[in-house]
């Protein structure tokens, strides 16, 4: 354990509130458009990480070599997310689909996609980590009660803003359009969706083309976050991101978000509270992870009936 | 409903498959740390490696000989090479130890192999260390170095990976049957990589590991880098001398070999110089969140923040430190001595110390030549790696020029003999251990470039 002082200090201890709520919030936000295609479609999506590091590069073309604002860098992103997920449903997983494949097939057709994206990226932008422009996130960060009290920087502000949000506006698409009435029906069941009258396979571009965007303003945050842009930043996220999907219950948007906070909040009070902490903040993760998984097998959310998204 | 009770257990399964991956991981580490072959077994590397050429006992009978190379081995090791045909007859005379082209037994291309970091995110090493390697031979065959025979380089990327490591390390053994391997870029890589090439018997000369236990590896496992303990002394006694700290904070990355080994030298020094370690926190590689770790150890109020860490993660680092309200200096390993701590860290980097084998400003005319072929051919300024990298060829390229032979066993002893060679690094010899010996510098980022610390 750490030091005595620290372990009663109240500052300490909401600062750790404060980090460990971003850091969560970069797995949410990433996990979300992962959960979706997870419930809808029963794809494990594994080219959901290189979409999402795609757009983190897309976002960092549009700022710093064209000079945009913030606005029309997330924009961008977003949408050459949900183009770049589209795609991928045409190449990658519809003709699988026609064919009846087995039930793991998209999943490897998805880790292929994966690494040609990522070998691409290490192409087209060279390995080296790339950087946002200096002036797009002032690197002062805020102090709640004087410069002693608790940090928060606009970067960590940013994502737990928009993470909700896009919680939020996702569980609005899918519960409250007739939209999100169609892409439930094809979660349930593509056979009975289709007997309906529901356009099928117009609704699993749409959720792709969601889940994109999705993938899209989680790239740009977390590279706004980390600062850190590079081809392997999928790969770093991508199995915490399938666990928060799974602690959060398959497909449940809810579930991805405090999954993804809870993970975030476990990972850095082991680090804060224990020595040399980090090396066991994954273990200590996982081993939570599985209890919970022993107590609630469909997830923190999951439905006995999985009625999913 | 059925679908609800797969996906439960699909759940589980993925979860044990990722615990386990975790584990794994942490494993990882401990498993590449073996073998280290002992000095004594000369002869049966003679042996393997002559499984594959005709040669095998006049290379096992030069062994006994120094690097001086006789008649008898200038012979033989025509015959080792697929490259140099034509060399047996013309090798026959001269016993010299390489002054002059004349009469060289080395004609044709001589295919070294150099495995390098290109991609994923510590690149920036590997990229760096790749121009240096592409300089030195472009210059040692237009200057006819080799007379002439020209140099091959055969580069492979290793992704940074122990296990892509190993395999382009077979690959240059087996497919390309190198005589010489450059490389690894990670002390990690190297760790599990260059136990191939100690059994095969052909020497490897790392020109970027410092990691603890390199060239324990064997007597066919060289570097031209400073290990980190004959380095890092330096840099405490110098920030000890000019700030007078009475506390640091560390900070490392407990996932590979050499940013592991350096904490410890950094703690030894520390206490040397009487300096109280007030917190030493971990991280792993491909981490982005800092934050935590710095904030425990700001609470312990340090006068000097040491990070112990590689460039992909050495960057964030420095900027979350200042952004968490860590405003002493920072004093970085080996990992920073790249111009990416400035380029990337910007303003945050300012004021980041570090001990280095090379700087960009030194005085040494060689030093010099270099630097401005460099910027010539690469459009950007050499970092500490491009220096060691070039002065890793050169120093390989003077060893078969002495051996006056592309036996690899030849190759070895000449390279083991190397005393006085004036390199880019300065004056520069081998140890007895294989470990290069030269004088290291301290420098500080200063208005975005590195300056001698004084």
């Amino acid at each position: 354990m750490v030091d005595a002082s620290l372990l009663t200090n109240p500052v300490y201890l909401l600062q750790n509130l404060v980090d460990g709520l971003a850091r969560g919030a970069v797995y949410a936000v990433f996990a979300l458009g992962f959960t979706l295609i997870f419930g809808v479609l029963d794809i494990v999506n594994l080219a959901h990480a290189s979409t999402f590091m795609w757009c983190a590069f897309a976002g960092w073309v549009v700022m710093s070599l064209l000079n945009m604002p913030l606005i029309v860098g997330l924009l961008a992103s977003m949408l050459f997310g949900g183009l770049v997920a589209v795609v991928l449903e045409f190449v990658a997983f519809r003709p699988l689909r026609q064919e009846g494949a087995e039930r793991l097939s998209p999943m490897i057709s998805s880790i292929g996609v994966s690494i040609i994206m990522v070998s691409l990226a290490e192409a087209a932008f060279s390995a080296q980590t790339k950087k946002f422009p200096s002036g797009v996130l002032d690197p002062k960060p805020l102090y709640i009660g004087g410069t002693d009290g608790v940090r928060v920087s606009w970067g960590q502000l940013l994502i737990v803003v928009v993470s909700i949000v896009l919680m939020v506006a996702l569980g609005y698409l899918i519960r409250r359009t007739r939209t999100g009435m169609a892409i439930r029906a094809v979660a349930y069941s593509q056979r009975a969706a289709r007997l309906l009258g529901i356009n099928v396979n117009r609704v699993v571009v749409i959720t792709f083309f969601v889940g994109g965007v999705l993938a899209g303003a989680a790239g740009i945050l977390i590279g706004l976050l980390t600062n850190n842009i590079s081809p392997s930043m999928g790969s770093d996220i991508e199995l915490r991101g399938l666990a928060v999907v799974i602690l959060g219950g398959l497909g449940n948007i809810e579930g991805a978000v405090v999954g993804g906070l809870l993970l975030g909040l476990v990972e850095t009070f082991t680090i804060a509270y224990f020595d040399q902490g980090s090396d066991y903040k994954d273990a200590i993760a996982f081993i939570i992870l599985f209890l919970i998984l022993l107590i609630r097998p469909n997830g923190l959310f999951g439905r006995q009936e999985a009625n999913r998204a | 409903m059925k679908k609800g009770r797969v996906s439960t257990r699909f759940s589980f399964l993925a979860v044990l498959a990722m615990f386990s991956m975790t584990l794994l991981g942490a494993c990882g580490d401990n498993t590449a740390t073996v073998p280290a072959p002992t000095t004594a077994v000369l002869p049966t590397t003679a042996a393997a490696s002559g499984a594959t050429t005709a040669a095998s006992t006049t290379a096992a009978a030069s062994g006994a000989t120094t690097a001086a190379a006789g008649a008898t081995t200038a012979a033989a090791s025509g015959a080792t090479t697929a490259a140099s045909t034509t060399a047996a007859a013309s090798g026959a005379t001269t016993a010299a130890g390489g002054t002059s082209a004349a009469a060289s037994a080395l004609t044709g291309q001589i295919k070294i192999g150099a495995i390098a970091t290109l991609t994923g995110n510590n690149s920036p090493f590997g990229i760096a260390i790749k121009n240096g390697f592409d300089l030195a031979v472009e210059e040692l065959n237009n200057n006819k170095y080799l007379g002439d025979a020209t140099i091959q380089l055969v580069t492979l990327d290793d992704k940074g990976d122990k296990q892509e490591g190993i395999s382009v390390m077979t690959k240059l053994l087996d497919q390309e049957k190198v005589v010489a391997v450059l490389g690894p870029t990670l002390s990690s890589t190297a760790l599990a990589a260059d136990p191939i090439a100690q059994q095969k018997g052909i020497p490897v000369l790392g020109t970027s590991n410092t990691a603890n236990g390199i060239t324990e590896m064997g007597n066919f496992v060289f570097r031209d880098s400073l290990p980190e303990a004959s380095v890092i002394p330096g840099a405490v006694a110098a920030v000890s001398a000019k700030l007078k700290p009475k506390k640091a904070a560390m900070m490392y990355e407990s996932t590979n070999e050499f940013t592991k080994s350096a904490d410890d030298v950094f703690k030894a020094e520390l206490q040397k110089n009487g300096i109280t370690l007030t917190g030493n926190e971990a991280y792993s590689k491909g981490d982005t969140d800092f934050r935590t770790q710095l904030n425990k150890l700001k609470a312990t109020s340090p006068d000097l923040l040491i990070v112990s860490g590689l460039i992909g993660e050495a960057v964030p680092i420095v900027q979350q430190a200042r952004e968490v309200g860590i405003t002493q200096p920072i004093l970085g390993g080996n990992g920073f001595n790249t111009p990416a701590i400035y380029q990337q860290g910007k303003e945050a980097a300012e004021g980041v110390i570090v001990g280095s084998a090379w700087f960009l400003g030194s005085t040494n005319p060689k030093s010099q030549a270099f630097v401005a072929a460099y910027k010539k051919k690469y459009n950007t300024d050499p970092d500490q790696f491009s220096a060691q990298a070039y002065a890793g060829a050169y120093l390989m390229a003077t060893a078969i020029k002495n051996a006056n032979s592309t036996d690899p066993k030849a190759i070895r002893d000449a390279l083991a003999s190397i005393k006085n060679f004036d390199s880019v690094l300065g004056t520069f010899s081998f140890d007895a251990n294989r470990n290069p010996v030269h004088n290291p510098v301290v420098v500080v980022v200063k208005g975005g470039k590195f300056e001698l610390y004084q």
